[in-house]
């Protein structure tokens, strides 16, 4: 009943279209050559920006590419499937680590150790994923919630590999010999770069028939069943292409920063990222990238505005933009457009 | 060793191509009239407590400014909170570094953070001075020249431990319970390398107990049997109250030697029961608040003015507010003895050139002494019994600048 009712208002708009498709169809690919231009817009400023702004915002907007990726990833899996993660920091950290421990002890280039540390996350997050069918909602939030708890301890456990509790100390990835820039803009770039294609991918996962059953498993897994999607595995599958596009985070995070450290990956960032999710806005490509940005600069906003009780700001900041945007960031946008669409449509000619 | 190769190519090009290019440029954060100084402190997160010494210091600043300054420059402190999370750290110290172009970084607060700032600080020559953490690798001038820790290490504190040993307890058996972790191990590294070769044969049984352990009640029962007759305790608050309290349990009545780092009267030898922790020892270099021996003294009395006027929010009881006092006291010693060359290699030369310091709340004769190849400031602890009531120190100070590894 409440599930009916919360989606009520977005159903006319959906359920309308054997009027308005046909009337609209000009006007979508309109819409869609708009969208492709502005987009490619965005992606010349992205590539233009590294060059106008100092090492130090590079360095912040890698970070939000980084977190951008982390965020895709829970998205898929809480935002499409509808499974909350609390644990998705363990998977961040599992990624960085894998990264870390091939450059420092095996001397791996680090080149190597993204998808690696994709493809272990891949793995974790898949066999995570298998007991977790039996858990949902809130049980498969706590079940997650002890996964964060657990991985700093056992990082630490393990410190012939992990260095213990002082962590692994890196060095700065260097461009490939060639090419001029420094190592800033470097990572900034092959950060925007597997973004970009981590996006795409996500989008051609996530708009076909995958994405469908993801979202109907979420919707009403009954039904789902019913019409022949196999839940278990499509949940599974959610739970480790969710935890390697995390992975691939880490591991980037971790070149980032040059260290790791077990403390780094504690509950807190965790439930960061699922801010960050819910304030972008679930079920949305575009959202993981507002939600990156919310959990980069809102924090040191919050800072710069009171150093006594930063925290309080940014809770402020929270509930603020929880009230206005209920839908988060993306959604918000969207309702916008669409408003706009029907402001100009219902213009004559 | 690549990387060894890439810190000595670089610690050669400041030797010889470093100088004359700093010469030509501006340095940042200093101006005629004011110096600016970066820091990062966890205010929020688990390790808050620790925040307070980031106030302290920034009060004792204000009251510096408030006389005018230092050569005429007035300090500005830009203390930023990092969580005590490294990758917040390393987003604040560039931020400190590369926006707000800070001439030093000062007191940054713990391990793992520093650790994450510690290579960035050095590649861009930035003194990274008098970090807030008791772990050994900050003095490292050959590997890390831009680098400098500032309390007595924990490698310093056993290699105490072991003199007094040696000197007074040469038929010892030494038992030891150290957490395994890298704390635990550089105390255990000091303790053997003071003991040396001949020394270690004195130990008997060695324990370890993981942080995440519920009791260490075997481990204790265990060093008991092995008929150790000293124990040296290297854990945290919770486990050293619980192994001084299983060992008066169990009838176990060795010399106890308890680290600094769970030298509280409130949060370790109560819990574990007064009479329980009679004769306990330990070691310390700054002057405990709460020590009746400090209520007429002019250092303390100084302190006590200065927390009423400057930082009347803060505990007249904490010994992190002495800390903070005390540390920022030695840098504006550093800033007076650069004189009018506030540059980032002056600051760095001066700062390893301190001779013979005192400071008011350092147990009388505790001298602070760096030079180039001396990158740790205190070295030099005092024993304390406790007596049931409280520190009793004794004895002569220990000084363990004079073994090579230090």
């Amino acid at each position: 009943m409440r599930l009916e009712n919360a989606d009520a208002p977005l159903a006319p708009e959906v359920a309308t279209p054997p009027v308005r498709a046909a009337a609209v169809r000009p006007h979508a690919v309109r819409a869609t050559a708009v969208r492709t231009v502005g987009l490619l817009t965005l992606v010349g400023v992205a590539c233009l920006l590294p060059f106008e702004l100092s090492d130090y915002r590079t360095f912040q907007f890698t970070q939000v590419f980084i977190y951008a990726i982390a965020l895709l990833g829970l998205n898929m899996l809480t935002g499409y499937n509808g499974q909350i993660s609390l644990g998705h920091g363990a998977f961040y950290g599992i990624g960085a680590y894998t990264t870390a421990i091939m450059i420092d002890r095996w001397g791996v280039p680090y080149g190597w150790t993204i998808p690696a540390a994709g493809l272990v996350c891949l793995l974790a997050g898949f066999l995570f994923g298998i007991p977790a069918l039996r858990l949902e909602g809130l049980y498969l939030a706590l079940a997650t919630f002890a996964l964060a708890l657990a991985v700093p301890q056992i990082l630490k456990h393990f410190d012939a590999w992990t260095g213990g509790s002082q962590g692994i100390v890196l060095s700065k990835p260097s461009p490939p010999a060639g090419l001029p820039l420094s190592p800033d803009r470097w990572l900034y770039f092959l950060s925007l770069g597997l973004l970009l294609l981590l996006l795409l991918l996500a989008w051609n996962l996530l708009r076909g028939r995958t994405g469908r059953a993801l979202v109907a498993i979420r919707d009403n897994p009954i039904a789902a069943e019913a019409m022949g999607v196999n839940a278990a595995l499509y949940k599974s599958l959610a739970f480790g292409v969710s935890a390697a596009y995390t992975g691939i985070a880490g591991a980037l995070g971790g070149l980032a920063i040059a260290f790791v450290a077990p403390d780094t990956f504690n509950v807190f960032l965790s439930i960061t990222f699922l801010v960050g999710i819910v304030v972008g806005g679930l079920a949305s490509i575009a959202g993981a990238v507002f939600g990156a940005l919310f959990i980069q600069f809102v924090p040191n906003w919050a800072q710069a505005i009171s150093k006594a009780a930063p925290w309080a700001i940014y809770g402020v900041f929270l509930i603020g933009f929880m009230y206005v945007m209920p839908r988060g960031i993306a959604g918000a946008l969207r309702l916008l457009g669409r408003r706009l669409a029907r402001a100009t449509g219902s213009r004559p000619g | 060793m690549r990387y060894t190769k890439l810190v000595f190519a670089g610690a050669l090009t400041l030797a010889l191509g470093g100088p004359v290019v700093r010469a030509r440029a501006a340095e940042p954060g200093v101006t005629a009239t004011e110096v600016k100084i970066g820091n990062t402190n966890p205010y929020s997160g688990p390790a808050s407590s620790y925040g307070t010494i980031g106030k302290a210091i920034a009060a004792y600043f204000r009251m510096v400014n408030d006389e005018g300054g230092v050569n005429g420059r007035k300090i500005n402190f830009v203390s930023l909170d990092d969580g005590y999370s490294p990758p917040k750290t390393v987003e604040m110290v560039r931020q400190l570094v590369e926006q707000e172009q800070v001439l030093f970084l000062f007191q940054t607060l713990g391990t793992p953070t520093n650790t994450a700032i510690w290579k960035y600080l050095n590649d861009q020559r930035v003194p990274h001075l008098f970090v807030a953490t008791g772990a050994t690798k900050w003095g490292d001038p050959r590997g890390h020249p831009w680098t400098m820790g500032w309390q007595p290490t924990y490698q310093a504190e056993g290699h105490i431990y072991a003199e007094y040993i040696l000197k007074h307890l040469p038929n010892a058996k030494i038992g030891i319970l150290y957490q395994n972790d890298d704390y635990g191990k550089d105390y255990l590294k000091g303790f053997r390398d003071g003991l040396g070769p001949d020394g270690q044969k004195m130990i008997v049984s060695e324990q370890t107990y993981e942080v995440t352990d519920p009791t260490v009640d075997s481990q204790i029962v265990n060093l008991k049997e092995s008929g150790a007759d000293v124990f040296f305790n290297i854990t945290i608050p919770k486990f050293a109250a619980q192994a001084i309290r299983r060992a008066a349990d169990i009838g176990w009545k060795p010399t106890h030697f308890l680290n600094n780092v769970s030298a509280s009267i409130g949060g370790v030898l109560k819990p574990a029961g007064l009479e329980a922790s009679r004769g306990v020892l330990t070691a310390h270099y700054l002057k405990d608040p709460d020590d009746p021996d400090w209520r007429t003294d002019p250092g303390m009395k100084a302190w006590q003015a200065w927390m009423h006027r400057y930082y009347p929010e803060g505990s007249l009881h904490e010994l992190f507010n002495v800390y903070g006092y005390t540390v920022a006291q030695n840098l504006v010693h550093v800033l007076r003895q650069c004189g009018p060359e506030l540059s980032r290699a002056n600051v760095m030369r001066q700062a390893a050139s301190i001779k013979d310091l005192s400071l008011p709340l350092l147990l009388p004769g505790v001298k602070i002494n760096t030079s180039p190849t001396d990158f740790y400031p205190i070295e030099q602890e005092q024993l304390a019994r406790f007596d049931g009531e409280r520190w009793v120190r004794f004895g002569p100070l220990f000084d363990a600048s004079r073994h090579p590894s230090m």
